[in-house]
């Protein structure tokens, strides 16, 4: 019967007879009389906004979303489009995983935990390091909380932090905003080739940096072979070496505890979420010995009365709702449901899977690469990299043209310059792959 | 009316000293990485990769036990003060599972006219609902939304050459995250007591403002549920001093279409609409934290934003844009949800929304035994479990298959009983709810102190946790 109800909330079951009583049981005569609202700030006005049945609600969204173009998307720098197995819809959307909140008592809450203390262990086999967090929002804040941690465990007077010129101007700008209310100065160092220029990153290291950040791959695709380098100077000068990345990557990437990184932040939901718009998982691991300093909610294993072991949120008192101002960070909600299906995800392909899957996107990045440098008109990789996922290709007509000629034809392809496209095989077959290099190649002559 | 049916039993798998058994205990298979068949030099590569290697079947019902042992809203009554534990309607799922929604952020805005328009209206109902200017969709969460209306702040006084403002005041019975956000964004924390009526002390208040102000940030009705009466002094107040309000949208619920923070003199506000809009909180989140801000704040909001042309929509800079606070634009998924939940609902039902939630809170109040000593309570009550320990209640209360309340918080109240029913639940429900309070405060500490006994796991000894960290299954086999 709600389904065509349109005068007051559907999703509030009270009968009159019901609000009659319930009035009547707490003595006032009307809603009205529960309000204690000062006459001077009532609102008497209207949203405006007409309510609709469920069917029209639909039909007015998919009426909008409808609107965007159905595009062939060949596109990465940051948020990907793997597929995304069956199962992970079907047994996140359990209705008792999905409509929890945070687990503040465990004794009801196993399940959600366990998943979570999961997602945990998945990170320290992937990154090496011994603590990971349930989740930071994305990328960026992910990178912008390991900056404010170490400032917090820096011993050294320094203030800077310095990152690749290449990062992402999304992730620069929330780490700006995040070290904005401490003494730390966000700075970049050289990329040389899509790489970091450890020459130059080496000059500009002195014992005021407390983090240096890397990411592997780059932001256009570059696999980053100095990590190593990188982590010892970082290391020598007492800085944090930070070092961003995702897990699929990390599937067959050098392991981060390998290369000396003491955090590692990245995207995790490019297993676990569709194409979402950026919405994103932020990965946030790093060594034992700054549990205490760690952002964000951590699950631990702890036994029950029955001396079964159970999981609970633990080492609470670093976080908001104890410490207040002294916390370690302001989250609060965060992006659990999103990091349970992140390791259903890991947990469907399996460690071959997911090397699999990691591996493709190294052959068929370069593969991609190698039909496109056969263009007329072409040349790729512009990089002298090995890439994974995606990579730059240099366009002798100007790339903003050939990008717009391409839409029209149904693919999104990225412009990172004035002649420079970027292209990502995520999610895209090899039919689509092969209709592609055919339309750029009439489109780029 | 409690007897036998308000009993119940959670799901329990149990295995040999545990309960359902890790994925790693289930199977651990290390692949190596050899350059023979990589792609790579072994330079570039991980030696190997060792974890569960399970079939479908095996993971469906790995997650489908872990599911069983959680408790959700679709499970029962979920009366989290302070989270407005909302019934999520399951069509909001299917829109934003829509895959001409399922796009990626850095597409032409030509070619992406749906998403940016439904941003848009969101942005415009957010304005209305608010009473705002201008609204970003961009913070990932309320407290990463209390974080950008701070910076915005923070980016107003600097423009303004007051950048010797450097004290943000927050009531002492506030939400955590207001404490650390002012902290993170570098400012001086004032923290300010509460009157008798556990209201705004305004002789406090007048004492802490100062030129060194930047603001003050506000709940209201504030966590014990009552509405800040003297709101528009306060606003006057801390405008005189050439501060700015910030409206913390947590307690929005009870307010909807009866009165709005932008009438009330708040300069910014965040919207929490996981809790407002009832999109699922999804066992930690995600959620979502637009912010709204007046037309003199407008210039500082994150980038980019959408405005609408005459004949299209498309993204922009702000003048003085603080820049970015995620790294693309927020929780796309969470605000398809939220848009659907509005335009569903209309004026009359959010009008209604918070009009039940009001009555609910008020109904149950009356039908239970403990004392609720501040009144007149609005969406939310906090009642006192007295002589007896309010953490141990609320494990007592799981064994009568409801959630327990937020407990020891706000301290105000001694052994406080934080309860937000929210409209989603019937009379049949809210008695059902008083049933399993009155029953709890009837029984003996030891009853209390060994409870839970009807849940997955019974009590789990915190201290232990803490003490001896194990994060990862990792840590458990190094034992």
């Amino acid at each position: 019967m709600h389904g065509a109800h349109t005068t007051g909330s559907p999703y509030a079951p009270h009968t009159d007879d019901d609000t009659a009583a319930m009035l009547e049981a707490v003595g006032v005569d009307s809603v009205d009389d529960l309000f204690d609202i000062p006459a001077a700030v009532r609102f008497d006005g209207e949203f405006g906004i007409d309510a609709r049945t469920e069917a029209e609600t639909r039909e007015l969204v998919e009426g909008i979303l409808e609107k965007n173009e159905d595009l062939t998307e060949l596109l990465g720098r940051g948020h990907y489009g793997y597929y995304v197995p069956s199962l992970v819809d079907h047994l996140s959307d359990r209705a008792e995983f999905l409509t929890s909140y945070t687990q503040y008592q465990p004794e009801a809450s196993q399940g959600f935990l366990q998943a979570l203390f999961e997602y945990q262990s998945l990170l320290v086999e992937l990154t090496g390091l011994e603590v990971a967090n349930c989740s930071m929002y994305d990328a960026a804040t992910a990178l912008g909380e390991a900056a404010t941690l170490a400032d917090r465990v820096r011993d050294t007077d320094g203030h800077r932090v310095l990152v690749p010129d290449l990062l992402l101007e999304g992730r620069r700008s929330t780490l700006e905003n995040y070290v904005a209310g401490t003494d730390l100065s966000v700075e970049t160092y050289p990329t040389d080739d899509a790489t970091a220029d450890v020459d130059a990153l080496a000059g500009e290291i002195e014992e005021d940096v407390v983090m240096v950040y890397a990411e592997n791959p780059t932001v256009r695709g570059a696999i980053e072979e100095n990590l190593a380098a990188i982590g010892k100077l970082a290391t020598d000068a007492n800085a944090l070496f930070v070092l961003g990345s995702d897990p699929v990557a990390l599937s067959l990437l050098q392991r981060p505890a390998d290369v000396g990184a003491d955090v590692v932040v990245g995207d995790a939901s490019v297993l676990g979420l569709p194409t979402s718009y950026g919405m994103g998982l932020g990965l946030f691991a790093t060594r034992e010995r700054y549990l205490r300093q760690v952002p964000g909610r951590l699950v631990g294993a702890s036994e029950d009365a029955t001396d079964r072991r159970a999981y609970t949120l633990t080492l609470q008192t670093r976080e908001q709702h104890i410490r207040r101002e002294r916390a370690t960070s302001n989250i609060c909600t965060n992006q659990a449901w999103v990091a349970l299906r992140s390791a259903m995800h890991a947990a469907a392909l399996g460690p071959s899977g997911l090397v699999d899957l990691a591996k493709r996107g190294v052959t068929r990045a370069e593969e991609l690469a190698a039909r496109v440098d056969d263009i007329v008109g072409v040349t790729a990789p512009v990089h002298d990299r090995r890439h994974f996922r995606e990579f730059v290709a240099h366009v002798d007509q100007p790339a903003r043209a050939i990008a717009d000629d391409l839409e029209n034809r149904g693919y999104a392809v990225h412009v990172v310059g004035d002649h420079e496209i970027q292209l990502c095989v995520t999610g895209v077959s090899d039919e689509t792959v092969d209709a592609f290099v055919e339309d750029l190649s009439e489109v780029a002559r | 009316m409690t007897g036998d049916r308000t009993r119940y039993d959670q799901a329990r798998w149990t295995d040999d000293g545990q309960y359902e058994p890790l994925l790693s205990e289930k199977d651990r298979t290390r692949v190596e990485i050899d350059e023979d068949d990589s792609p790579l030099p072994d330079d570039l590569t991980r030696d190997s990769l060792e974890l569960p290697e399970l079939s479908e079947p095996e993971l469906a019902r790995h997650y489908t036990r872990l599911s069983q042992m959680t408790y959700g809203i679709d499970s029962g009554p979920y009366p989290l003060g302070s989270c407005t534990m909302k019934y999520n309607p399951k069509f909001t799922e299917d829109v934003a599972a829509l895959p001409s929604g399922a796009v990626h952020p850095d597409r032409t805005e030509r070619s992406l006219q749906g998403t940016l328009e439904l941003c848009y209206r969101l942005q415009d109902y957010l304005g209305r609902i608010g009473g705002m200017d201008a609204v970003t969709l961009q913070p990932p969460a309320g407290a990463a939304g209390e974080f950008t209306g701070i910076r915005v702040a923070a980016a107003y006084h600097e423009h303004n050459g007051e950048d010797h403002r450097n004290e943000v005041i927050v009531p002492e019975s506030a939400h955590g995250t207001n404490f650390a956000t002012a902290a993170l964004a570098g400012y001086d924390v004032i923290s300010l007591p509460s009157d008798e009526g556990g209201r705004v002390d305004l002789e406090a208040l007048e004492a802490a403002l100062s030129e060194n102000t930047a603001a003050l940030m506000l709940t209201n009705p504030n966590t014990l549920g009552l509405f800040e009466r003297d709101i528009v002094e306060i606003a006057e107040m801390v405008h005189d001093v050439g501060g700015l309000l910030y409206y913390d949208g947590a307690n929005l619920n009870a307010l909807l279409g009866r009165a709005r923070p932008g009438d009330m003199g708040f300069d910014v506000m965040h919207y929490n609409v996981h809790k407002t809009f009832a999109t699922p909180h999804g066992g930690g989140g995600p959620g979502a934290g637009p912010v709204g801000v007046v037309d003199d704040l407008a210039p500082f909001l994150p980038a980019p934003r959408v405005r609408k042309t005459a004949t299209e929509y498309e993204l922009f800079e702000p003048e003085h844009t603080i820049g970015h606070v995620h790294g693309f634009q927020g929780n796309w998924l969470v605000l398809v949800k939220t848009f659907a939940y509005i335009a569903r609902l209309g004026d009359e039902g959010l009008t209604d929304a918070s009009a039940k939630a009001v009555l609910n809170a008020n109904y149950l109040a009356s039908q239970i035994e403990y004392d609720v000593p501040y009144e007149p309570f609005h969406h939310e009550f906090v009642a006192s479990a007295g002589d007896q320990d309010a953490a141990d209640v609320a494990k007592r209360m799981l064994d009568y298959g409801v959630h327990p309340p937020t407990t020891k918080w706000p301290e105000i109240v001694p052994e406080a009983l934080m309860t937000e029913p929210t409209e989603v639940e019937s009379k049949e429900t809210l008695d059902q709810l008083a049933a399993a309070f009155n029953a709890v405060a009837g029984e003996d500490d030891e009853t209390l102190e060994t409870a839970p006994e009807r849940s997955s796991a019974r009590r789990i000894d915190q201290t232990s946790a803490a003490r001896n960290p194990r994060l990862s299954w990792q840590a458990l086999e190094e034992e």
